[in-house]
């Protein structure tokens, strides 16, 4: 009988969003991308009030060739069918570059400067009457189609770990990652920053020689990284939950990888290239500016994590915490009880019950997959009901992918 | 019984799944059925000492060393940041032990 539900979730289909480049998305959105902080409030009165529609954007006048991939990567995801951009008229990010990008994937786009429709009330007027006719175009091309697992992506980030995070939630996820790889679908984790003193476990799990190296080159780059900034990353609510070193912390935060063959190392917004399980590395490369830390934040981390092409993000929290995210739906996992029920309105999964005996792992995992499906068929997670869209677009420094490429060759 | 867990079987230390207090505590995971001793108060997701950890040995769990005891530790204990030491950050080892809140930034 167990085995029968689980054969049924491993076959589950659902109606998707064909997009003409191909990618199946899980949810129809128009994204509204703002190119400066100057436009940043016309872009959100754009978006205020109106269905599906989400907001992105960068904040400096100077441009960033990590900021401006990120945001491409945003404007073509699987989830997004149309784009708006908006800048203000100053800035080097230049919004009709991002339209053109969008519209030549198949996503009906537009973009307009403020300075040119008069201001604040008419850029405000201007974007809605765009983000109408978007739609319009959008519904006129929709096409649905059947979706299962292997055409999904699936993100994973822990913020607010706990000493809980590294014995259930974390493993929990890295045990639905099993089942999604071996389903033949795409499971993404980063955090390479949270690898430390792991060195030889993560090497060990090389689907390759090659990727050996990869991991090698990106698990040393986030050390030296850490020491030249002095922060590691671990922070101190972690602390005051249990974690006492950043070692600690990171074979907790590992667990989330399951225990799947590591395929390659993904630079941010490079899409996944095959299906199976990818490492992120979102630590910045050498440059002459340093542009800050690495993982700034949590929110930093799932945009990151999306913009490899991952339609939903599991987000694993000991503690608890009331971010979301735009574009794919961000899933809260928790391995604390008592966060649980404390933030109810706020977790979407109590992984303790492992810890209680209530479920085992691989029950816990299961019931985690059906929750991950629901999602994926329309089903919205709570910090996606709850209206949570926290973004964030830094200034950092990444060596294109194709450079990156180049010097592994 | 309150409770708490050990993951690996080379750990000498366990997570607390309760808020403990001095007595016995449920020991459940890889040596499941056992009882411990736990000699002071500790919550909630911090760590217990299995057994005695002298000076400048490591700190294992998960089988992995994630620290480096900076002075002995007593079996039944709280192990953390007052007596278990990073072996990378060294600006954890001077946080405040109970909130982890940062000691050496100024506000005024």
């Amino acid at each position: 009988m167990l085995e029968t539900t689980h054969d049924a979730l491993k076959n589950r289909t659902w109606q998707g969003f064909l997009r003409q480049d191909g990618r199946k998305g899980i949810r129809d959105l128009i994204l509204v991308i703002y190119t400066v902080e100057c436009a940043s409030f016309v872009a959100h009165g754009v978006a205020a009030g109106e269905d599906d529609v989400h907001v992105i954007g960068f904040g400096g006048c100077y441009d960033n060739e990590y900021a401006i991939r990120l945001m491409l990567a945003l404007a073509t995801h699987p989830n997004v069918g149309g784009c708006l951009a908006i800048g203000l008229g100053c800035e080097y990010t230049q919004p009709a570059k991002l339209a053109e990008v969008a519209e030549k994937s198949g996503r009906p786009s537009d973009w307009f400067y403020i300075q040119n429709e008069g201001g604040t009330k008419t850029g405000i007027e201007r974007g809605k009457a765009a983000v109408r006719a978007l739609r319009k175009k959008m519904d006129a091309q929709a096409q649905r189609v059947p979706m299962g697992w292997s055409d999904l992506i699936v993100g994973a980030e822990c913020g607010g770990s706990d000493g809980t995070s590294g014995l259930a939630g974390n493993p929990v996820v890295g045990r639905f990652y099993d089942y999604l790889v071996e389903q033949g679908g795409s499971a993404v984790f980063e955090e390479v920053v949270e690898m430390i003193g792991l060195k030889k476990i993560m090497l060990d799990r090389a689907a390759t020689p090659e990727v050996a190296k990869e991991l090698d080159a990106a698990y040393q780059k986030a050390e030296n990284y850490c020491k030249a900034v002095r922060q590691w990353s671990v922070s101190p609510g972690n602390f005051a939950g249990g974690l006492t070193s950043i070692e600690e912390k990171s074979m907790g935060a590992f667990a989330k990888s399951g225990s799947q063959p590591i395929q390659g190392v993904l630079r941010v917004a490079q899409p996944v290239p095959k299906p199976g399980l990818w490492l992120l590395d979102s630590v910045p490369d050498d440059h002459f500016m340093q542009f800050g830390y690495t993982n700034p934040n949590d929110t930093e981390g799932i945009m990151d994590l999306i913009a490899t092409g991952a339609q939903i993000v599991m987000f694993v929290t000991g503690r608890g915490s009331v971010i979301g995210s735009p574009v794919s739906p961000l899933i809260k996992v928790t391995g604390n009880s008592r966060t649980y029920s404390r933030m109810q309105d706020d977790m979407d999964f109590d992984a303790g019950v492992i810890l209680s005996g209530k479920r085992t792992l691989d029950e816990a995992a299961y019931d985690l997959m059906a929750m991950v499906g629901d999602v994926a068929a329309g089903q919205q997670s709570k910090p996606e009901s709850l209206g949570h869209r926290e973004y964030f677009v830094m200034y950092k420094h990444q060596n294109t992918p194709e450079l990156a490429a180049g010097c592994h060759a | 019984m309150t409770r708490c867990f050990q993951i690996h079987a080379a750990d000498n230390v366990a997570t607390a799944l309760d808020d403990l207090v001095p007595g016995p505590v449920e020991l459940l995971g890889v040596t499941s059925g056992t009882q411990v001793q736990a000699i002071e108060a500790i919550q909630l997701g911090h760590k217990l000492a299995l057994r005695a950890i002298p000076e400048g040995e490591p700190v294992t769990k998960f089988g992995v060393p994630i620290g480096i005891a900076s002075s002995r530790i007593e079996p039944g204990s709280w192990v953390h940041l007052h007596n278990c030491h990073s072996q990378v950050d060294e600006r954890s080892s001077h946080l405040d032990v109970h909130t982890g809140a940062a000691k050496d930034t100024h506000y005024a």
